[in-house]
């Protein structure tokens, strides 16, 4: 059998196009309301459309579930994804990889350099408090995460990350006058060169102001920019420690 | 109506080991200072507002003043000595202007010699007693709004959170969730507030993920919630966080404009933000004793126990941390009513009979502390998307507050992991409790689990173990068992984490009138 190449949503039988949405509008429930949900449900696509539930939310709002048939169709040779270039992975595997890959514990140092405070950042994705309802890098049984905080230098920076014998070290920019979260970044991948040469950890940088196409000019390996959560972290780190073993068997 | 046929014998053990466990603990909290329990004290002494002018921003007047006594005398006796002496010395009128002078670098600290010493003690209790008068009339206050518009009608009482950064946003939708049925109204504070070693001036308008917890936005919610309640005919609680590096602040400018509930965790702050142990419990124990005089409701975190660990291996755990915060509550002069212990349903769904065991978990928890205004809080590790699911799921955890007689219920939101809650995802989540509450609010009176059934069983098995974790508690110590990682999976030892240097050891002749006058119930 070849694979479809047009879709339409299944609700009972091929090719109804049955979807059901729910959404609030602005305005006080009556039946100019259902008729306004109507014609936003017509302009999505979904006619005929039925108004199945109307519920006032306060004097100013109304809520409405809509069922109805779409007339769109799904082209599947056209669906494009944006592939990353590593899985996500929950803690549990994160754990498991790690152990099979280091059969020790990966370090990571992060910390604020430079005389940013604003340690928000390092925090979400290293306290095992977390950001956006996932832990933070703490959490991950088989990660050892040292938390230097604020303001700290470049050369401390170093200095900690070869007596943890750090596998990764996660840099955190706020303050952006003068460009001051790039020019810091480079200071400290220099220094990290200079000190350690190829034995130097992973650069990671992380930030609300940073591209990550920036990586190659900031001279680390990666960058992560806003909204970014501790497991797409901890799933990069996993990713890129893999890829180093593979390269120095190879 | 004891249900579960728990051995006094193995609840009075409980205690005494939780009494035991704590009890270095507290002879370490009275026998330091913190620079954030001094803050506290000079902000009861009636100091406000902020330095404009200097250069990381706007600086409390209240840290420019601490950090500076600090410098020149140190804390090892108090900030509040120096301070009022060095007002007289200068000849100043008020601590605001003390303030302006010490930034200017105009100001000398010193440790008088006794006589001076007891003249600036005693001008400092009179204008700290000022402070604690303004708490006792909000309480005052607080009571006869409640006398007279009353509480609300049914238990448990509904709480629900809003987030939106801006302070003036979340007044509407706070009075929107007042009018749909909520009976508390929590501000989530911006992300990262927690570890700020100050606390922000002004209203605020741009929070990250929350708005920041600030003496203005306090006044500007509870007035607010002041007329929501005439309104809706029922005294709406206001609700934030006494928790991180300004606990004790928070609690004193939640008594100065009558919040009426603080999520207060006793070690919160040590497993989740990497905060200082000694530096917790030193805040902690201040900010229980005002929140005990201004008859704050505290709301204690053990439902993040269960959100870092398996919440059926680690059941136990909540009922030893929920009876350390008890005995650290009691400690500090807060009684049973003010005590709102918490647990949450966070057993994976897909566990058998795991709704039995969120019934057994939650019953020992009611028949532990009878007293206590227990907090309930939803599920949200085991939300994954699927809100259909979820909405399911959240009906169950309704119904496990209704029939356990859970006091606080937090109202879970169908999409909890996907989006800041909708206005519709409010409304449809207050329906759901408000389905359970009504078909089946009576429920607790035919609810009687088999004597030896399952719950029974269970819930004797999860208060034995409390009792061994205990015992290793008190054997270990417990800022040891905390640097071990015995709590979740962290380990933090007693000398690291942040807030450190914010620690000093009292002097013999320390003095603090705050403390003085909530040791008393002094109100002058």
């Amino acid at each position: 059998m070849t694979e479809k190449r047009v879709v339409r949503p299944y609700g009972d039988t091929t090719g109804d196009g049955m979807v059901q949405v729910s959404f609030t509008l602005p305005i006080p429930h009556g039946p100019r309301a259902d008729g306004a949900a109507q014609q936003l449900a017509n302009k999505m696509g979904i006619d005929p459309a039925m108004v199945v539930h109307s519920k006032p939310m306060g004097p100013d709002f109304t809520f409405f579930v809509v069922y109805g048939s779409v007339n769109h169709v799904v082209d599947l040779e056209k669906v494009k994804v944006v592939e990353r270039e590593y899985p996500l992975l929950p803690p549990t595997e994160v754990n498991s990889t790690v152990k099979k890959l280091l059969r020790r514990k990966l370090v990571v140092v992060g910390g604020c350099i430079g005389t940013d405070a604003h340690t928000v950042g390092i925090d979400a994705i290293l306290n095992i408090k977390g950001f956006a309802g996932e832990k933070g890098l703490e959490y991950y049984r088989e990660l050892r995460v040292v938390n230097l905080g604020a303001q700290v230098s470049v050369p401390e920076l170093v200095k900690r990350a070869r007596s943890e014998k750090a596998d990764a070290v996660l840099v955190s920019q706020v303050v952006t006058q003068r460009d001051a979260h790039i020019l810091n970044t480079q200071e400290m991948s220099a220094a990290f060169r200079e000190a350690m040469g190829d034995a130097k950890p992973l650069l990671i940088a992380g930030g609300p102001r940073f591209d990550p196409l920036m990586a190659g000019e900031l001279g680390v390996d990666r960058v992560f920019s806003r909204g970014t959560t501790p497991g797409e972290v901890a799933s990069y780190l996993v990713h890129a420690i893999k890829e180093k073993k593979a390269m120095v068997a190879a | 109506m004891a249900l579960l046929d728990l051995d006094p014998k193995v609840v009075r053990t409980a205690r005494k080991l939780a009494a035991k466990a704590a009890e270095p603990v507290v002879s370490i909290a009275r026998a330091h200072t913190t620079v954030a329990v001094e803050r506290a004290t000079l902000r009861l002494a009636g100091i406000t507002g902020a330095d404009t002018t200097h250069r990381a921003g706007d600086v409390p007047w209240v840290n420019r003043v601490v950090d500076t006594v600090r410098e020149h005398c140190g804390l090892e006796h108090g900030a509040a000595v120096p301070v009022f002496h060095a007002l007289r010395e200068h000849n100043l009128g008020t601590l605001t202007e003390l303030a302006e002078a010490t930034a200017a670098g105009q100001i000398q600290f010193t440790v008088p010699g006794a006589k001076d010493f007891a003249r600036a003690e005693k001008a400092a209790r009179t204008a700290i007693a000022r402070g604690m008068r303004a708490v006792d009339r909000n309480r005052a206050t607080r009571d006869k709004m409640v006398a007279k518009i009353g509480d609300p009608p049914q238990r448990p009482w509904i709480y629900l959170i809003v987030a939106t950064g801006d302070i003036d946003e979340d007044v509407v939708q706070a009075a929107n969730a007042a009018r749909a049925g909520a009976d508390i109204i929590a501000v989530i504070r911006s992300t990262g507030q927690s570890l700020l070693d100050y606390v922000p001036e002004g209203a605020t308008h741009h929070g990250f993920a929350g708005t920041y917890a600030t003496q203005e936005n306090f006044r500007i919610m509870r007035a607010a919630m002041d007329e929501v309640s005439k309104e809706v005919g029922r005294y709406i609680r206001v609700t934030n966080y006494a928790s991180g590096l300004c606990m004790p602040e928070i609690a004193v400018l939640g008594g100065l404009e009558r919040l009426d509930m603080m999520l207060n965790d006793s070690m919160y702050g040590i497993l989740f933000r990497d905060i200082n142990p000694i530096r917790t419990f030193v805040d902690q124990r201040f900010s229980r004793q005002v929140h005990a005089r201004a008859g704050i409701i505290i709301n204690t975190g053990e439902d993040n126990y269960l959100t870092t660990a398996d919440a059926v291996d680690a059941a136990h755990t909540v009922t030893v941390s929920q009876l350390l915060n008890e005995h650290f509550a009691h400690e500090a002069g807060l009684p049973d009513e003010l005590l709102g212990l918490g647990h949450a349903f966070e057993i994976n769904p897909k566990v058998p009979e795991s709704f039995r065991m969120e019934l057994a978990h939650a019953l020992l928890a009611r028949e532990l502390f009878p007293d206590a205004p227990l907090k309930w809080m939803p599920p949200t590790k085991h939300m994954t998307g699927d809100v259909f699911n979820g909405y399911l799921l959240d009906g169950f955890f309704n119904l496990a507050g209704v029939l356990t007689g859970q006091s606080i219920l937090l109202v879970g939101m169908m999409t909890e992991a996907v989006v800041t809650p909708f206005l519709s995802d409010r409304d449809l989540a207050v329906e759901n409790v408000r389905y359970v509450l009504n078909a089946a609010g009576g429920l607790r009176e035919d609810f009687r689990p088999a004597p030896d059934g399952f719950i029974v069983k269970r819930a004797h098995q999860v208060l034995g173990e409390a009792v061994d974790l205990l015992e290793r508690i008190v054997d270990d110590g417990l800022l040891n068992a905390i640097a071990d990682g015995t709590f979740g999976l962290m380990k933090r030892p007693a000398d690291k984490g942040k807030g450190t240097d914010g620690v000093v050891e009292k002097a013999e002749g320390y003095a603090n009138p705050a403390s003085d006058l909530l040791d008393e119930g002094a109100t002058k």
